[in-house]
């Protein structure tokens, strides 16, 4: 099995992680830019948090065999500070010329403020702008439906190419607009916060796989990489084959990711070796 | 010991969670229901489940919930 991880904050997880992934299939990962557990007050420090992941965190992922890529954003949270914002958007253009930034992430809604609100728009427009993917965080717990209807009209009011959006966190409530509307939807899997692996698999059972990507994201709070190897297996302990899950778990993450040149790892087909015959 | 309102603050997002996961169960056995053209043969340990969820919400149990459940599981 191998296995695309296209939604994990590496930065947040020990050495470990990267080794057990690396043993499991796991051949690349997707960092987005989040929120550190505090308000960042510098925009020095969201500068220093991009190189930190754009260009050591792939040297850490490397020794594992692991390919790492990145996105830059700032956090739905830290938008409640607008001028901050502004200041760190101006930097954008820097990172997006770097090997391993593929877009913009994870914007998004927290509560769905007027500032998150300008925030996320000012994020798309410049991923437009600059031809970058993105990545949107929606809601957690009791917020989500009102922050995904929320993402939904925001993204309605501009002019953004919808296969190049992917909102994140989807669960069986905000699914289908979202998919209705032509984005490409996360499901992202936590022990007890978010989707489980069960759930995501009736998911995909109910709504099919295009335009869908699993993830664990795994931070610094109680969250485990693992989950997404667990609905792997899962996904296959019900009847899908093993090229079936391949095509969730490592080419819908391809084919999303791809849209970026610098994603340059490509979709695959398990096909049977032809038997050679017997000699002699 | 803790108090009520401990009791919810620790507990309550893995009962969330837990009570997430048989409705997904539940779902999806109404799914493959719809599958299987609408037969549904029933089974012992759906009705079981069923029984239980409705021990689960008697706001005033005449015992433990958790004695109620597992002896009705025993029986199936």
């Amino acid at each position: 099995m191998q296995i695309i991880q296209p939604h994990y904050h590496a930065i947040a997880r020990t050495a470990q992680d990267y080794e057990r992934m690396a043993m499991s299939g796991v051949v690349a990962v997707a960092e987005p830019a989040f929120w550190a557990g505090f308000d960042r007050l510098y925009p020095e420090t969201f500068i220093d948090y991009f190189r930190q992941i754009s260009e050591f965190e792939p040297t850490r992922a490397a020794q594992y065999g692991i390919r790492h890529f990145c996105w830059v954003a700032v956090n739905p949270k830290e938008a409640e500070n607008p001028t901050l914002t502004r200041e760190v958007l101006r930097h954008f253009p820097e990172f997006f010329a770097k090997p391993t930034v593929l877009g913009v992430g994870e914007t998004g809604l927290h509560k769905s403020t007027k500032n998150e609100c300008d925030a996320l728009e000012a994020h798309v427009d410049i991923a437009m702008k600059h031809g970058q993917l993105v990545l949107i965080h929606t809601p957690h717990l009791a917020d989500k439906a009102h922050g995904t209807k929320r993402v939904l009209e925001v993204l309605a009011g501009m002019n953004v190419d919808r296969e190049r959006v992917w909102i994140d966190h989807v669960e069986e409530q905000t699914i289908k607009p979202c998919l209705d509307a032509g984005y490409w939807v996360g499901f992202t899997l936590y022990p007890i916060t978010k989707c489980s692996p069960k759930r995501a698999v009736d998911m995909l059972e109910k709504y099919g796989t295009e335009r869908i990507l699993v993830n664990s994201s795994a931070d610094w709070g109680p969250s485990d990489p693992f989950t997404l190897q667990e609905c792997i297996l899962e996904y296959r302990r019900r009847g899908h084959s093993l090229q079936e899950a391949i095509e969730v778990f490592h080419n819908n993450p391809c084919r999303f990711l791809g849209q970026n040149p610098k994603f340059d790892i490509r979709p695959i087909r398990v096909e049977a070796a032809v038997e050679e015959p017997a000699c002699g | 010991m803790l108090t009520p309102k401990q009791v919810i603050d620790f507990y309550f997002l893995e009962a969330r969670h837990q009570l997430l996961e048989v409705a997904a169960l539940l779902d999806r056995y109404d799914a493959a229901v719809a599958r299987a053209a609408g037969h549904d043969a029933g089974d012992p340990r759906l009705t079981a489940l069923r029984e239980a969820i409705a021990a689960l919400a008697d706001r005033s149990p005449a015992g433990e919930r958790t004695v109620t459940l597992l002896e009705l599981f025993a029986k199936t």
